[in-house]
C-alpha cells in the first residue's frame, strides 16, 4: 500500500516540479493548432526569439533582485525611459550610436545606485520605492520625447534590435559553444576525480552533451532557414550566460543568495548586505537599460508606449523560471525559460488576433498562477 | 536539591489509572524511520518526561500525538481514556483535551495578554468584544493557575502587551492560553530552553499545581535536573526506538543519560588543564544605550580576556550579556561608547565585517535565525564568512571551498551525508557545528560563543566542549556566554557575572559555586 501511495506522490511531485514546463507545452500545442502550424515556422520562431530578447534581458536583471529578497516594479517604465532618451539623443541631439548605448547603460547604473541607496541604506520598502520610481520614469519618458514618437534612428543602432548574424557566423558560434561545453563537462569530471567527488555516470554526461548539441544545432539551423540568429537574441544569451556566472561563481553571487536566504545571518557572517543589494540594483538597472536600447532599436523609434507594464512580464518570467519570491533560491538562467513562455503568449495571441484587453487579462492571470505554483511548492515541502 | 514531597498520591485522583496510551507507533519519512514501534503510557494527573538526544524522535512522537501528523500517516494506535482516537488535525486533538505548547511561541506580540489568551473565542455580544469580561476572565484564569498570587500584586496584567513581557512570562501566558481551552493533557516541548532559572522555577511550580488539579503533562526537556525535579515517570527513546519507562524514584540522572546515549557517560565535561597566558582582549568603560534615549543598557563595563583560558559569562536573562557582545562586534545598532583592545591595539568596529576582519567572531545564540542560511548547503554556510579566502578576484574557487569544508567537517566531526546537503536537514548539534566551522575558517583570534549548546543533546554538547578546549590550546581567546550554570562551572576558567547591565562580579573557577554566582547576578537588582 505504501509503495503505491509513494508512486502517487512521485507523480504529484513530478507535476509540481515541471508544472510550468507542462503549461508551456500546452501553450505551444494550442497556438500551433490555432494558427495552422504557422506558430512553429522558422519565420515566426525567429520573430518569437527576437521578442523574447527584451523580456528576457529584463527578467535576467530582475532575477537577482528577487533572489536577494527584493523587487523592482520600475523596470518596465525605466526601459521605456531609456529607449526614449536614446532615441531623443540620436534624433535631436546628434548622439552617435556608441554614445547612445553607453549613456543609456550609465543612466541604468546610476538609477540602480539610487534605488540601492533608498532601499538598502535608507531601508525604504523596495515595493513602495520602485512603485514610486515607476511613475517617475513614466513621466521622464513622456518629458524627454515630448509625448511624440521620435524616429528614425541610426542604422548602426537599429542593428542591435533588428539585425541578424550572417549564417556562417551562426554555425561558428554553434561549434565553439559545443566544444566549450564538452571541455567543461570533462574538466568537471577531472576535477571531481581529483577532489574525490563522485561524478555523474559517464553515460549521463554523454546524453547531456548530445542533448546540448541537438538543441544548439537545431536552433541555429531554424534561425538560419530564415535570416540567421537575431542579434538581440544573441545579446540575451550572452547576458544570461554572464549573469549565471556572476550568480553561481562569484563571491558577490553567493552573497546575494545568502542575503535572500537569511539576510540577518548574512550580515552576522560579515557580508556587507547594503552594498551587495545596491550592486544588485545597479546591475538590474544596467540590464533594464540594455532592454530599453534593444526596444528602441527594434521599433526604430522612441515611443510614448514603450515598456508599459513590462515589469509584469519580467516578474512573471523570473517566477515561472523557478526563482522564488521568497528569495534565496532559483537559477538565473531560469528567467530565459520564463521569458520564452511570456513571449510565446504575446506572439501567439497576436497571431490569433486576440484583442488587447484579453492579452492583458491572460498575462496577469499567468503571473498570479506562477506565484501560486511557487507558494505551493514551498508549503508542501 | 530537588525535594520529593509531592510524590505521595492524594485525594480523589487515581494516579494509577491510564489516561493516554500510544501503542506501537511507527512513523516513516521518505528514507528515514523516525519512530519504530514506540510505546508510551501516561498516568492520570502525573508529569511524564520524555528524554532522548536530538533526533531521537521526541518531536515526531509529539507531532503524532497532537495531530500534526494525522492518523493514517503513521502506524499504531492512540488511546485516550480507553477509546481509540482518530486525529485528522491539531483541532481534533485539542477537542479531546490534548494541547501542545511548542518551543517557538505563537503569540501575537502587538496584542494584550487577554486578547492573546482568547484569540478566536473572545467573550462577545453579537460580535462586539466585551472587553470588561475579557480582562476579568483573564485575570481570574491567571490567579487560578497560580501565575498571579491572590494576595500579591499580579505578575502579569491582562492588559500587558505581549511584546513587552519577558520570554518567561510569555511562556506562562502560552500555558494559560492552552488551559483556557479544556485541556487535560498538556504537552510542553522544551519549555524552559529560553528561560532563566528563576523563571523556570515559576514554570515548574505551575506544572506542579496543574498536577494537583489532575491535569497530566508530558514534559520534554534536555535539562535533566528539571526532569528529576518535576517528573513522576520518565520515558527514554533513542534513534526512534522505545528504550524504556521508569518511575522517577527508581532512576538516577546518570541512568537517564546512559539510556539516552546508549553508553555510560562518565563525565559531562572534558577535564582539561589550560596554560593561562597574557591578556589579549580588553574592553574598557563600555556603555550601550537604549534606542533613542540616554538610558544605559550596559553601564560602564570593563574586563580582560586572556590567552589560554575559557572566559565564562553568566547572568540572568536580560542582564545585557548578549547586548554587550553583539554591540562590541558591530551587530547591535544601538549607540555605544567604550574602547575595545586586541593585543594592545585599539579597534574601531562598526559592523560584523569589521569585527571579523579584526579577528573577532561572535557566534549568535539563535543559530537558526541569525547564524545559518538554512536553505544553503553545509559547504556554502561554512565558507560564508570567508568568501575572500576561497576566491580569486571575486571568482569562487570550488576546489578550495571543497577542501576547506571537508577539513572542518572532519576536524569537528559534523555528521552530514555530504557537504552539498542543505543545513536545514541537519540536527541542532550538527547545525551548531556548521556555525562553529564557519567561524573557525576565518581564523579568529577571539571567539565569542553565545549559548553554544542551547537545545543540543548531551553527546553533541560534550563534543562542542572538546572543540572549545582545543581552540583554547591552539591560542584562541574563547568567551562563552551561557545561561546554564552547570555549563559555566564545568567549562570556564574564569567567570564574569552580569547583573542588570553591569558587571556584578568576576570570579575564578576555583572559588566559584552556583550560590556565589547567583549572589553576584542578583546583587545589583535592587538598584533597578
Amino acid at each position: 500500500m505504501s509503495s503505491k501511495s509513494l508512486g502517487g506522490a512521485g507523480i504529484k511531485a513530478f507535476i509540481k516540479k515541471y508544472a510550468m514546463m507542462l503549461v508551456f507545452v500546452v501553450i505551444v500545442i494550442f497556438f500551433t493548432i490555432m494558427t495552422d502550424g504557422i506558430f512553429l515556422q522558422p519565420r515566426n520562431l525567429s520573430n518569437l526569439f527576437r521578442q523574447m530578447a527584451i523580456i528576457g534581458v529584463l527578467a535576467t536583471g530582475m532575477s537577482l533582485v528577487i533572489v536577494s529578497g527584493n523587487i523592482d516594479l520600475s523596470v518596465g517604465t525605466f526601459l521605456g525611459f531609456v529607449s526614449g532618451l536614446a532615441s531623443a539623443g540620436m534624433v535631436w541631439w546628434n548622439w552617435r550610436t556608441p554614445a547612445a548605448i553607453l549613456l543609456g547603460i550609465l543612466v541604468g547604473v546610476v538609477v540602480g545606485f539610487l534605488h540601492g541607496m533608498l532601499i538598502a541604506y535608507l531601508k525604504l520598502p523596495a515595493f513602495i520605492t520602485t512603485l514610486g520610481t515607476q511613475f517617475v520614469f513614466r513621466g521622464g519618458l513622456l518629458g524627454v520625447i515630448k509625448g511624440q514618437t521620435v524616429a528614425p534612428l541610426h542604422e548602426s543602432f537599429v542593428f542591435i534590435g533588428q539585425g541578424y548574424l550572417a549564417r556562417s557566423v551562426g554555425w561558428i558560434i554553434a561549434i565553439v559553444a559545443t566544444v566549450l561545453f564538452i571541455i567543461s563537462v570533462f574538466n568537471r569530471r577531472k576535477k571531481n576525480k581529483q577532489l574525490g567527488i563522485q561524478s555523474n555516470p559517464i553515460g549521463k554526461d554523454i546524453v547531456k552533451i548530445i542533448a546540448f548539441i541537438v538543441v544548439v544545432f537545431v536552433f541555429v539551423y531554424l534561425m538560419n532557414i530564415y535570416e540567421g540568429i537575431p542579434v538581440p537574441t544573441l545579446i540575451l544569451l550572452g547576458l544570461s550566460l554572464l549573469y549565471t556566472f556572476i550568480a553561481e561563481k562569484t563571491t558577490f553571487g553567493r552573497s546575494v543568495y545568502a542575503i535572500g536566504g537569511n539576510s540577518m545571518a548574512a550580515q552576522y557572517a560579515g557580508i556587507n548586505v547594503n552594498r551587495v543589494i545596491t550592486v544588485v540594483y545597479m546591475l538590474s538597472g544596467a540590464l533594464s537599460a540594455v532592454a530599453g536600447l534593444i526596444m528602441a532599436a527594434r521599433l526604430n523609434a522612441g515611443s510614448p508606449q514603450s515598456g508599459l507594464f513590462m515589469e509584469t512580464d519580467a516578474i512573471a518570467s523570473a517566477v515561472i523560471g523557478g526563482i522564488s519570491m521568497a528569495g534565496g533560491t532559483g537559477k538565473v538562467y531560469g528567467a530565459l525559460f520564463g521569458a520564452l513562455l511570456m513571449a510565446s503568449l504575446d506572439n501567439g495571441m497576436s497571431m490569433m488576433n486576440v484583442e488587447t484587453f484579453w492579452q492583458y487579462i491572460v498575462k496577469g492571470a499567468v503571473l498570479v498562477l506562477a506565484v501560486l505554483f511557487d507558494i505551493q511548492s514551498k508549503s508542501k515541502k | 536539591m530537588p525535594n520529593n514531597e509531592a510524590t505521595n498520591t492524594n485525594q480523589t485522583i487515581d494516579r494509577n489509572s491510564v489516561i493516554l496510551e500510544m501503542k506501537d507507533i511507527t512513523k516513516t519519512f521518505p528514507g528515514v524511520v523516525a519512530l519504530s514501534d514506540v510505546n508510551f503510557c501516561l498516568r492520570t494527573g502525573t508529569v511524564h518526561a520524555i528524554c532522548g538526544e536530538n533526533g531521537a524522535g521526541k518531536s515526531t512522537l509529539i507531532k503524532v500525538l497532537s495531530g500534526v501528523h494525522p492518523t493514517g500517516s503513521y502506524e499504531g494506535e492512540i488511546i485516550v481514556n480507553s477509546e481509540p482516537k482518530v486525529f485528522n488535525s491539531v483541532k481534533d486533538a485539542e477537542e479531546v483535551g490534548i494541547v501542545c505548547i511548542h518551543q517557538e511561541l505563537v503569540l501575537v506580540p502587538e496584542l494584550t495578554v487577554a486578547e492573546n489568551m482568547f484569540l478566536g473565542h473572545q467573550p462577545n455580544h453579537r460580535g462586539v468584544i466585551d472587553r470588561a469580561r475579557l480582562f476579568q476572565e483573564t485575570q481570574d484564569l491567571l490567579v487560578r493557575l497560580g501565575i498571579n498570587k491572590e494576595d500579591a500584586p499580579p505578575d502579569i496584567l491582562a492588559t500587558d502587551i505581549i511584546g513587552d513581557l519577558s520570554v518567561g512570562k510569555q511562556q506562562l501566558v502560552e500555558i494559560a492560553k492552552a488551559l483556557s481551552k479544556d485541556c487535560r493533557i498538556l504537552i510542553l516541548d522544551e519549555p524552559t530552553s529560553a528561560l532563566t532559572e528563576s523563571e523556570a522555577d515559576v514554570l515548574l511550580d505551575i506544572i506542579r499545581g496543574l498536577r494537583e488539579r489532575g491535569i497530566s503533562s508530558i514534559y520534554i526537556s534536555h535539562k535533566l535536573d528539571e526532569v528529576m525535579e518535576i517528573a513522576d515517570d520518565v520515558t527514554i527513546i533513542r534513534d526512534g526506538q522505545y528504550i524504556g519507562t521508569k518511575p522517577k524514584s527508581d532512576i538516577k540522572k546518570s541512568d537517564i543519560i546512559a539510556m539516552m546515549v546508549g553508553r555510560e557517560l562518565t563525565n559531562q565535561f572534558p577535564e582539561v588543564d589550560h596554560e593561562r597566558g597574557k591578556v589579549r582582549f580588553e574592553i574598557k568603560n563600555y556603555n550601550v544605550y537604549r534606542p533613542g534615549t540616554d538610558r544605559k543598557l550596559i553601564d560602564n563595563i570593563s574586563f580582560q580576556a586572556r590567552q589560554g583560558e575559557v572566559l565564562g559569562v553568566s547572568g540572568l536573562m536580560g542582564s545585557g550579556r548578549t547586548e554587550l557582545f553583539s554591540s562590541i562586534c558591530g551587530i547591535l545598532p544601538n549607540r555605544s561608547e567604550g574602547e575595545v583592545y586586541l593585543d594592545g591595539e585599539l579597534l574601531n568596529i562598526k559592523s560584523p565585517n569589521d569585527a571579523i576582519k579584526n579577528g573577532i567572531y561572535y557566534l549568535t545564540e539563535d543559530r537558526n535565525r541569525y547564524g545559518l542560511v538554512l536553505n544553503m548547503s553545509v559547504l556554502e554556510n561554512i565558507t560564508l564568512s570567508s568568501l575572500k579566502k576561497v576566491s580569486k578576484a571575486g571568482v569562487l574557487d570550488r576546489d578550495k571551498e571543497v577542501a576547506y569544508s571537508n577539513e572542518y567537517v572532519d576536524k569537528i566531526n559534523i555528521k552530514t551525508a555530504s557537504n552539498d546537503v542543505k543545513v536545514s536537514t541537519l540536527s541542532g548539534g550538527n547545525r551548531q557545528k556548521v556555525a562553529i566551522a564557519k567561524s573557525l575558517l576565518t581564523d579568529p583570534k577571539v571567539l565569542i560563543l553565545d549559548e553554544p549548546t542551547r537545545g543540543i543533546d548531551v553527546g553533541a554538547k560534550y563534543e562542542i566542549y572538546t572543540i572549545i578546549h582545543e581552540l583554547v590550546n591552539e591560542g584562541v581567546v574563547v568567551i562563552v556566554i551561557s545561561s546554564e550554570m552547570e555549563e559555566i562551572l564545568g567549562l570556564s576558567d574564569r567567570i564574569l557575572v552580569f547583573s542588570a547591565g553591569r558587571l556584578g562580579g568576576e570570579i575564578d573557577i576555583s572559588d566559584a559555586s552556583q550560590v556565589e554566582i547567583m549572589k553576584m547576578a542578583t546583587g545589583f537588582e535592587s538598584d533597578g
